[in-house]
């Protein structure tokens, strides 16, 4: 069993075959909800439906309790659309990933992104004990494992039909130390990561720098890189990006922009704030995403809309991304050896 | 060396509970280094439980005393009479002493007053940080001397992750990221390569993640036990 079952591709998801036709690609995100209420996933799935070719469902952000990405993904597939499952090393052990990994395949699933996972001092259940028995790079190395050489993390075989994966890993080009993440990216290169899906990218310039680099050590010729949008709701959400969370970096003209945005807007009228911010922080990412197109190496764009799905759809319309390219239709499998 | 801290007053009086007589056992090691249960602390704890109790109107007999080690038998078998004198003994060892104390005397009462806290080191006078996590299996011949998994919050063995900002943790900013700092160290020995191979994943077995763990010196051991 190989690439054989997948036609050369790796997974042969709707994502890989674009990538690899050298589409612009367009992926979003959807948070399950904290319940257990599948309508949830239904209706965010139906905002996203045409606008983007797969979408990330979040695992337990920001160490938060929402429905598992797995079950969310589920829920997806059934609706049409392809997921990403991220999947972190916060929660689960080497074991426990496997075999939902395993289970997310059988049910349809076929792209994984991998994650370290925010700390649970972040989340609802700070008391929690966190597993890291695995970090992202090494999780990145067992599912390609499982992928291309049929055996579990320990070196067992899989007996019988192995999980293949379009394999993703995350990147912050704004970490420090700065001139360290074109490397750390080469490692994740180098453990077997696909595609990458950056931090939010708000600081252009030195995203360019980061790229630059990249494109020096011949990076974005083995992995597809997704640069990280992110729409802004308000001056204060901007605020919050650029003071508050470690590994953001967001210049001040986009708070001033926010805030210019609601200019002559009476206080009191909240509604009509509201939208100006939020039109604007639309007019924001399809610039961003504008100017991601320019720049060597950057095979596509991940929307991250949290909370806010719906600004998915006026974004890709905006930037011109819209209707979403078919891919090639995937060749159906050789009849299996058995 | 083990470092700990008191615990509150009132949850020790709560362990206490109904017991008139109680023994504080200091130790003149570890702890006695990091003021958590010394001589001295030992002391100020037997007086504070009196004072408490007397205010009370149910006024306790605290004695105390300490040793050089509680983690040694031959240390700890000198307190056989006083222990068998009193209705609880109270440790301020760290949680080795506690659980020698009540292993070498079985019938007695032995309560914790500390709570052990990590392996490390003072920094400076007043501070004390985590350096070792005691995971079995050494690595900081790899890092620059620097351990990633006592001093990253994620463990990371290929750090650093995405939330490392002005050398600091994500999670606190009076934490620096461990890996800044081996990323910092390596770089000013010219050793950064050592951070471009993968580190593969851990073998956790020889950590806590095994089970309870124990090491056996056929070398040192005593004739008599060999051949028990």
């Amino acid at each position: 069993m190989s690439e054989d079952r997948t036609n050369g591709y790796k997974s042969g998801s709707r994502l890989e075959r674009l990538l690899k036709a050298g589409h612009f690609a367009v992926t979003a995100e959807l948070g399950p909800p904290q319940s257990a209420d599948g309508e949830v996933i239904r209706k965010k799935a139906a905002q996203l439906k045409g606008y983007c070719d797969a979408v990330n469902i979040t695992d337990n952000q920001t160490a938060i309790v929402r429905m598992s990405s797995i079950g969310a993904g589920t829920i997806v597939v059934q609706e049409g659309l392809e997921p990403i499952i991220q999947m972190t090393c916060r929660d689960r052990n080497r074991l426990a990933i496997q075999s939902d990994l395993m289970g997310a395949y059988a049910l349809g699933m076929r792209n994984v992104l991998c994650l370290t996972g925010d700390h649970q001092s972040f989340g609802n259940h700070p008391t929690a004990k966190n597993v890291h028995d695995l970090d992202s790079l090494q999780l990145v190395q067992m599912v390609v494992k499982l992928r291309d050489e049929h055996q579990f993390q320990c070196g067992d075989e899989v007996k019988g039909i192995e999980p293949r994966f379009f394999v993703g890993a995350a990147a912050n080009p704004f970490g420090d130390p700065f001139e360290w993440r074109p490397y750390r990216l080469a490692k994740k290169v180098q453990a077997g990561a696909n595609f990458i899906q950056t931090q939010l990218i708000y600081n252009v310039p030195r995203f360019e720098e980061y790229m630059a680099k990249v494109r020096e050590l011949g990076l974005h010729e083995k992995v597809y890189i997704l640069a990280g949008i992110g729409p802004l709701k308000s001056p204060g959400m901007a605020r919050y990006m650029r003071d508050q969370v470690p590994g953001l970096d967001v210049p001040n003209e986009f708070v001033d922009r926010m805030t210019a945005a609601a200019a002559g807007i009476d206080k009191e009228d909240k509604k009509a704030r509201s939208q100006a911010w939020r039109q604007e922080g639309i007019r924001v990412a399809i610039e961003l995403i504008e100017q991601m197109k320019e720049i060597e190496g950057v095979a596509g764009v991940h929307i991250m809309a949290i909370e806010w799905e719906k600004a998915v759809k006026p974004i890709v319309e905006g930037a011109g991304l819209y209707p979403r390219p078919e891919p090639e239709a995937l060749p159906s499998a050789p009849a299996s050896e058995e | 060396m083990i470092i700990a801290e008191q615990k509150p007053l009132e949850e020790i009086r709560g362990l206490i509970g109904e017991a008139e007589k109680v023994l504080v056992v200091g130790c003149g090691t570890c702890v006695t280094v990091c003021f958590a249960g010394g001589e001295k602390e030992a002391g100020i704890l037997a007086t504070s439980l009196r004072m408490a109790s007397k205010l009370e109107g149910r006024p306790k007999e605290v004695t105390h005393t300490t040793v050089q080690r509680q983690c040694e038998w031959e240390y700890i078998d000198p307190l056989r009479d006083q222990i068998a004198q009193v209705d609880a003994v109270l440790s301020i060892g760290c949680g080795i002493g506690v659980q020698a104390l009540a292993e070498r005397f079985p019938e007695a009462i032995v309560l914790p007053g500390l709570n052990t806290t990590f392996l490390g080191l003072p920094v400076e006078q007043g501070i004390w940080e985590e350096r070792c996590a005691a995971c079995g299996s050494c690595i900081l011949g790899l890092t620059g001397g620097i351990c990633p998994i006592a001093r990253c919050a994620k463990q990371l063995l290929n750090g650093p992750c995405g939330g490392s900002q002005n050398g600091v943790c994500e999670i606190n900013p009076d934490t620096p990221c461990a890996w800044q700092l081996i990323y910092d160290r390596l770089k000013a020995q010219g050793r950064l390569h050592l951070l471009m191979e993968i580190q593969p994943a851990k073998d956790w077995s020889t950590s806590r993640d095994g089970g309870p763990r124990k090491i056996t010196r056929e070398d040192l051991r005593l004739q008599a036990e060999q051949s028990e």
